[in-house]
């Protein structure tokens, strides 16, 4: 196990330093002199080479990588054009915001997705299975703007019970939870469901039956927790959905995240503050993917070092 | 006249085992460990042992499906082992394998006659305009109806699965055939003609076969020599009478003992066994049996024995164990 | 004997499947009793019907199967009119059943001591810890050395033969009047398989149970059994004492399997075969099941299904050759004739 998770955590390094080359290369190979953008179009010849020194955009491409990993290792992602900010300080205030929408959603994806997939599978060849998926194939195939457009119209608008945007206070919360929460919760119900099915005909349960083990601990005691081991990993793989596609939430509820902070760089051209808030969300990602392996590898103890 | 078709010699396959931080080779599984027998034209050679004894590694290596670790295989004089791949696939003509479940190695898209058709244009055995005669004799040898043609491997039963894999090591006329245990999921009703299948095929083509199989019940009826294998060692081998009657190795004699007979009013005395086969890994020094063995002594901790004859041994009877005399006049006595 | 010797007593078994609407009677009226503190075999080939009744004994039955009807009773008690709760407790207490699979039987997430003390604490209440120490001396019982060490392992780091043995220190632990094994040593090498059998007799005898043996292989029931039953699609087509039986067997069918069987301690020339398949369950003759196979078959045969009669010494068989009806040809001795008639 110990050896397992060292492991483990080596192979990330030359996962990290891609990731950081992918960045850097993406924001230096797209089209458009990155000086040029910061002084302004009307700048003279001789400021935008005075930015290009400052920056360093004049060193050789490999030089200019170094410096920023170096800079990025220490916590330092550069300035912000729009607003002069460290990109570092701006990407990690917003980033809670984003988290925090992220973590209610993924609770209530892992809470509503597992009791809809147990009862689904105990329920199989039911009514109950059969309504249980087709909602979750609604669930999977809403774009989370158009839930959350939804839901701002009948909640927000029409029935008055929740604000409209926003984020901070408990009602504030609830909408753009659900609208962001609601894929993820129909992935995992599903996901769960044919994992507890599969499980359920194995051997060892018809072996729990015959000890006279009651139905209900053979669900919950034999059948979940193997059942559980594929679905883990989906909710790892979830977590980084949830990241990316609180972009579209937080701007369609005028939430102030990372996600709405990315495209606002974008449209602005501001590179530093995407490079950086890109490299952030990408070492995110892949810490929680490390994270999932580990327990995955916790959880089930038979898996193979190779 | 008998001549050797296939000899090998000092056979070893050994798997690596990755492990650590840095995935290094941390240890070899012995799955063969030096491993020597021949196989004489027109005769079936079964291989026997529990599972994890390396009679099937054994069965792949000759193929080379595996390329063994070291060692020599003869087959009509040429080494297989210095064979190229693509001479190899030529070779292949004529050295084919059954495996236990067919369905597992035949496209479960392909119908018989695809199989089958495959199988030949492979090896170009025949002109495209002679193979369909050649598949309709194929299946009226292996006892399939030519209305069986067009059909799907799921459409057949295991022994009938069973037999279009027979006509697909047939279809290319091999002289050698691997048959990996190749009756042992079959209930024993249809296990009985797909042996009589095989007996009769070897009279009629006169081929050759290395049989593997845990069942001695099936070997018995179907070997000319016997070779019983024991983590990864060869330690006993001779003819067929010589190795049911009169077997000289504990091993050999607990293994026949430890099955039951079908006859409740002879029950046998048994020798007891202790415990389970020890892991390939890391197997015991000397005779690798002296873990489980009621007769064993320092002796067989510290040295290796080699197969031998002794003097009431008759053929090509040997066995690999320190103490034969002893055991049988007596002179040892098992303890448990 | 009389009737409450018998520890379970099936009478008109029938347990169905039903895919797409069609029945699928994988067991069809199957009648059978197992004695007190004996073994009864099972023995068939796949497709027999005989791991579903022993299925259908514990009711263990999942969709879309269903027993039909029959009656199956313990010590006088029917067990089908058991609701779910009292078959559970019930269930690895009073009948226990061991299964062919022993890599695949148990949980690969909990440990071989929480395996075994699981059934302590649902059946005899016991603590964690009181189910811990029962749980050690079971193993030990079992022939499992350092059973202290063992119980905190899990069933991945056990070899097949010691799964078998923790699944039969599970199945024995509550003392069961009925082992239900289930082709307990199909999947184990010859040598541990003659450990597991010798193991199951000794306990037998130690602790009085009787022991339902499902199998295939003659040579097991030969070795344990005291009446075997030869099911045969769906069906018992003979039932005997295991002397009888293979000494002189009545049925067509047990001649050809066993006739059909290669023999580590005979010589034999060419193997007897049955010829054909076994039919089709969807598929199944009107008259005898086995006829279509049979080199025996006559008229009647085909066209009507014998019963199982009882024979003057009390076994049974059920085949037209011992009736009154029989119209084939006279004076047949199914052991000899066996090959001739099939070559026919």
């Amino acid at each position: 196990m110990f050896v397992f998770t060292i492991r483990r955590i080596l192979q990330t390094i030359p996962v990290l330093l891609g990731v950081t080359i992918l960045v850097f290369l993406m924001m230096h190979l797209v089209p458009g002199d990155a000086a040029q953008i910061i002084a302004g179009e009307a700048a003279s010849q001789q400021t935008i080479e005075q930015i290009r020194e400052r920056l360093g955009l004049n060193d050789p491409l490999p030089m200019q990588y170094f410096n920023f990993l170096l800079n990025a290792l220490q916590g330092d992602l550069g300035t912000s054009i729009q607003s002069g900010q460290e990109v570092t300080e701006e990407v990690f205030s917003r980033f809670w915001v984003t988290l925090e929408l992220a973590f209610y959603s993924m609770i209530l994806s892992v809470f509503i997705g597992l009791i809809a997939g147990i009862i689904s599978a105990v329920r199989h060849y039911t009514l109950t299975d059969a309504l249980t998926m087709i909602i979750a194939l609604f669930g999977l195939s809403m774009p989370n703007f158009w839930l959350g457009l939804m839901l701002m119209q009948w909640f927000a608008i029409e029935l008055k019970i929740f604000p409209v945007s926003g984020w901070g206070s408990p009602e504030q919360i609830v909408l753009p939870v659900i609208a962001l929460g609601t894929a993820g919760a129909a992935i995992i119900a599903r996901m769960t469901r044919s994992s507890m099915l599969e499980v359920i005909s194995q051997d060892y349960i018809r072996t729990a039956r015959a000890k006279g083990v009651k139905e209900r601990y053979v669900i919950y005691k034999h059948a979940l927790k193997n059942a559980l081991i594929p679905v883990v990993t989906v909710i790892g793989l979830e977590f980084g959905t949830l990241l990316t596609g609180a972009v579209l939430t937080e701007t369609v509820f005028s939430i102030n995240g990372l996600g709405r902070y990315i495209v606002e760089s974008i449209q602005a051209r501001d590179f530093p503050a995407v490079q950086g808030s890109v490299l952030v969300v990408a070492v995110i990602f892949i810490i929680v993917n490390l994270l999932v392996d580990i327990s995955y590898r916790f959880l089930n103890k038979r898996i193979d070092l190779n | 006249m008998t001549t050797k078709l296939l000899e090998i010699n000092n056979l070893k396959q050994y798997f690596p085992i990755k492990g650590g931080i840095f995935g290094r080779t941390v240890n070899h599984v012995k799955a063969v460990d030096d491993v020597s027998f021949y196989v004489n034209e027109g005769e079936t050679l079964s291989i026997v042992g529990e599972s994890g004894c390396g009679k099937s590694t054994t069965g792949r290596a000759v193929l080379r499906l595996d390329d063994p670790t070291s060692g020599e295989i003869t087959f009509q004089g040429d080494d297989l082992l210095a064979l190229n791949k693509q001479q190899m696939r030529r070779k292949r003509k004529d050295l084919q394998i059954i495996f236990q479940d067919p369905y597992a190695s035949i496209n479960p898209r392909q119908t018989v006659r695809q199989i089958l058709e495959e199988a030949m244009s492979i090896q170009k055995v025949l002109p495209k305009a002679e193979r369909m005669d050649k598949i309709m004799e194929l299946l009226d040898t292996v006892g399939l109806g030519s209305h069986q043609l067009d059909r799907f491997p799921h459409e057949f039963s295991g022994g009938q699965r069973q037999r279009i894999g027979i006509a697909r090591a047939l279809a290319v006329d091999p002289k050698f055939i691997v048959c990996d245990e190749s009756v042992s999921a079959l209930d024993v009703s249809i296990q009985a003609q797909v042996l009589n299948l095989l007996k009769q095929l070897q009279r009629d083509l006169n081929l050759t076969y290395l049989f593997i199989a845990h069942d001695l019940g099936v070997v018995r009826h179907i070997s000319d020599r016997v070779a019983v294998m024991y983590l990864g060692k060869i330690v006993e081998i001779g003819e067929k009478k010589e190795i049911f009657d009169n077997p000289k190795h504990p091993y050999t004699k607990s293994l026949l003992s430890a099955i039951p007979v079908p006859d409740p009013s002879n029950q046998q005395e048994r020798i007891h066994l202790k415990g389970d086969v020890p892991s390939p890994i890391d197997p015991p020094t000397g005779c690798r049996f002296h873990t489980r063995c009621p007769f064993a002594t320092e002796k067989c901790k510290n040295e290796v024995p080699e197969l031998r004859v002794t003097k009431d041994m008759t053929g090509t009877h040997q066995a690999a164990c320190h103490h034969i005399e002893e055991i049988e006049s007596g002179a040892k006595q098992p303890n448990y | 004997m009389s009737q409450n010797e018998n520890v379970l007593e099936i009478s008109d078994l029938r347990t169905s499947f039903f895919i797409e609407g069609d029945e699928i009677k994988a067991v069809d009226g199957v009648t059978i009793n197992v004695p007190k503190g004996k073994t009864v075999g099972v023995v068939g080939e796949s497709g027999s019907g005989k791991s579903i009744t022993s299925l259908s004994i514990m009711r263990l039955i999942q969709h879309p199967g269903e027993i039909v009807e029959g009656s199956i009773s313990m010590n006088g008690e029917d067990l089908l009119s058991k609701s779910e709760r009292q078959m559970q407790q019930l269930r690895g207490n009073q009948i226990s059943m061991i299964f062919q699979e022993p890599m695949t039987s148990l949980n690969p997430v909990y440990t071989v001591g929480e395996q075994i003390s699981e059934v302590y604490r649902i059946h005899q209440g016991l603590s964690k810890k009181e189910a811990l120490t029962k749980s050690v001396e079971m193993l030990e019982l079992v022939g499992i050395p350092s059973p202290k060490e063992r119980i905190k392992q899990y069933p991945h780091e056990l070899s097949g033969g010691m799964r078998q043995r923790v699944m039969i220190a599970i199945a024995l632990a509550c003392n069961p009047e009925l082992l239900i094994a289930d082709e307990p040593t199909t999947a184990l090498d010859v040598t541990i398989q003659a450990q597991i059998l010798e193991l199951i007799k000794k306990l037998q005898s130690q602790l009085g149970m009787s022991v339902f043996l499902i199998t295939h292989d003659l040579g097991v029931v030969a070795e344990t059994c005291d009446y075997v039953a030869v099911m045969y699609a769906g069906k018992i087509v003979e039932y005997a004492d295991v002397h009888s039986l293979f000494r002189s067997p009545k049925h067509p069918y047990t001649v050809g399997l066993m006739q059909s069987l290669p023999r580590h301690d005979i010589d034999q020339e060419e193997l007897n075969v049955i010829e054909g398949n076994v039919p089709k369950p969807g598929n199944m003759p009107d008259g005898c099941r086995f006829a279509p196979r049979c080199p025996f078959a006559s008229d009647i045969c085909e066209k009507r299904l014998p019963d199982l009669d009882e024979l003057e010494n009390g076994n049974k068989v059920r085949c037209w050759i011992y009736s009154d009806e029989w119209d084939g040809k006279a004076e047949v001795n199914v052991v000899d004739d066996y090959k001739t008639a099939g070559n026919q």
